[in-house]
């Protein structure tokens, strides 16, 4: 007798987000990226759509790298202490499909550059790149206040993916989201409770759920794996349920916490596995975007992506 | 939770008016009400004071339609007013219910199947009310029995174990509980749990507090669908919160808002 494939029917499905705004909608990219759109769990093809693979977007910051590893940064060679240079280097030469713009330099540790500076150097870099953006501030609250404003402002229409909004900081950011066409990322410290209830605060000052991107914040292979991926699957099973306020695609920061750990400090052979292995792992449990920073790490995730989503 | 809003009822005396005077407004304003306040579909029910309870039927039933896709649900315990309301609908129907006597089920489990309509099995016969639990049983597997026979999908079947006044049979009450959990084992697929919310605190002085606490008792118990007020903000309240309880939605801390964005 042949076998039958058991299949679930999900009512719910998790929105769909288009980053970039090429000219005709009123940006300057020369591409778009959607994420999100599922109607099952990550890689049942056959119960139900999946119509857009996980994407994979480049970390660079507005400021050269520090405290990054000896072979990140000798796989971006002198071009990493110019950011721009650098955004150009992950466009032409790795083919990057999308960018990750870190403002650390507006950090009071890392140079506390001004609200104006950092707004010349967003519109400078949309200039110099044609890919969609992604942005996130420097994590210092009162420095994200101050600038994200601003970097918001002068990526106006081109419907970037701006961050973070967390609980306890998120009315500002959401308001210069709301104004200037972005989508946000709403990140929630591995606790499903707050991602859900940050979700509902932001869509209360009228910034549709269908914009809102998760960080539900992950630990790196070894460092809470486990734990953010338990918290992907739980939100992502009650999206489908047909929960709205957790029908959001999933953000992860891989490169950051799989850089950190001590297994990636002893080779950067095994740092690159660390990454890739990581990365991997989240897309199994529905991340839609993943945010990494080697190379050839970035290469080993496409590959794995594209023999996922072979026919 | 199933939740079906039971104020389009020609009983109350502004819809037997607006029944009457054809006054669709209020009609569709109680429809849409409804559905704000949480209604997954909405009861229609004549009245006892209708003359001409087919024309009324098609009528309700064409003036929401007019504002609503939501399922409706056509009570009626006379057929050929069910049977009227049918082939009006354009939205998906419930039928509003059969009894376990075979002259009933005869008519409504076809004309269910023929229309895809779901279907609400009420654990009544012609000799009555059954005072305990066995009855009870023995009337739904009885209704269960003749829908598998008759290949009616037991997914698409409500069973109704009649809720009873607390005033008047308060010594059932807790049986009633216990016939939602024992319902469910009668088939596999199992038969969906409904009940009519109001009827135990009718002629009682504290009806919100009476619905409440029972309904939020039968959902643990594994109830599946509730005809009841949504206007009453504190009984969606109560269901929502028990609902959280049992580990349905996740829990934030403005879950009641997040349950109605759902």
């Amino acid at each position: 007798m042949e076998t039958q494939l058991v299949l679930e029917k999900w009512p719910g499905v998790i929105s769909t987000i288009e980053i970039g705004a090429k000219k005709e909608e009123g940006g300057s990219r020369n591409s778009t990226v959607k994420i999100g759109g599922e109607s099952t769990l990550p890689l049942l093809f056959k119960e139900g759509a999946l119509p857009n693979k996980p994407k994979i977007a480049f970390e660079i910051w507005d400021t050269p790298a520090q405290d990054w590893q000896e072979g990140l940064l000798l796989a971006y060679g002198q071009e990493i202490n110019n950011p721009f240079d650098w955004a150009d280097k992950c466009v032409n030469e790795f083919n990057a499909e999308l960018l990750y713009v870190k403002m650390q330099g507006a950090h009071p540790d890392f140079g506390n550059r001004a609200p104006d500076e950092s707004a010349k150097f967003i519109s400078k870099l949309l200039s110099r790149i044609k890919i969609p953006l992604i942005i996130t501030g420097c994590g210092d609250n009162t420095q994200d206040n101050l600038i994200l404003p601003a970097v918001s402002e002068a990526a106006k229409g081109q419907r970037c993916l701006i961050g973070s909004a967390l609980q306890d900081n998120y009315k500002t950011l959401v308001a210069s989201v709301l104004a200037d066409g972005h989508s946000i990322i709403a990140e929630s410290p591995i606790d499903i409770n707050i991602a859900k209830q940050l979700n509902i605060l932001i869509s209360d000052m009228g910034l549709n759920l269908e914009r809102i991107v998760i960080d539900p914040t992950i630990g790196a292979l070894g460092y809470g794996l486990e734990y953010a991926y338990s918290i992907m699957e739980r939100a992502r099973l009650a999206a489908l349920s047909g929960d709205k306020t957790l029908a959001c695609p999933f953000i992860c920061f891989v490169g950051q916490e799989a850089w950190r750990t001590k297994e990636a400090k002893v080779s950067l052979e095994q740092g690159i596995m660390w990454e890739a292995i990581t990365a991997s792992s989240l897309i199994q449990a529905g991340a839609d975007l993943l945010i990494m920073r080697h190379p050839k790490a970035i290469t080993k995730v496409i590959n794995f992506i594209e023999t996922l989503y072979q026919e | 939770m199933f939740i079906i809003g039971e104020l389009i009822n020609g009983m109350y005396p502004k819809i037997a008016s607006a029944i009457k005077g054809h006054d669709k407004k209020t009609i569709q304003k109680y429809a849409l009400d409804q559905i704000s306040c949480g209604a997954c579909a909405l009861d229609i029910n004549c009245g006892p004071a209708t003359d001409n309870p087919l024309v009324d039927m098609r009528w309700l039933i064409e003036t929401i339609q007019e504002v609503t896709d939501k399922p409706l649900c056509l009570d009626s315990s006379n057929p050929e007013v069910i049977n009227e309301g049918l082939k009006a609908a354009r939205n998906k129907t419930v039928i509003n219910s059969t009894t376990a006597d075979l002259e009933k089920l005869n008519i409504l489990v076809p004309l269910a199947k023929e229309h895809k309509a779901q279907l609400i099995g009420i654990t009544i016969s012609t000799k009555g009310i059954p005072q305990n639990m066995e009855q009870r049983v023995e009337l739904a597997a009885k209704i269960v029995t003749y829908c598998q026979e008759n290949g009616f999908p037991i997914e698409d079947l409500y069973l109704d174990p009649i809720l009873l006044p607390i005033n008047v049979a308060q010594e059932q009450i807790k049986g009633i509980l216990e016939v939602i959990r024992e319902f469910k084992t009668i088939s596999q697929p199992s038969p969906k749990i409904v009940i009519g919310l109001s009827n135990i605190s009718q002629g009682t002085h504290a009806h919100s507090l009476i619905n409440r606490t029972f309904l939020t008792m039968a959902v643990a118990y594994g109830l599946n669908s509730a005809i009841l007020n949504p206007k009453d903000k504190e009984l969606m309240d109560a269901l929502i919160t028990a609902e959280l309880i049992l580990n349905e939605n996740i829990y934030c801390d403005s879950y009641l808002e997040a349950y109605r964005k759902k």
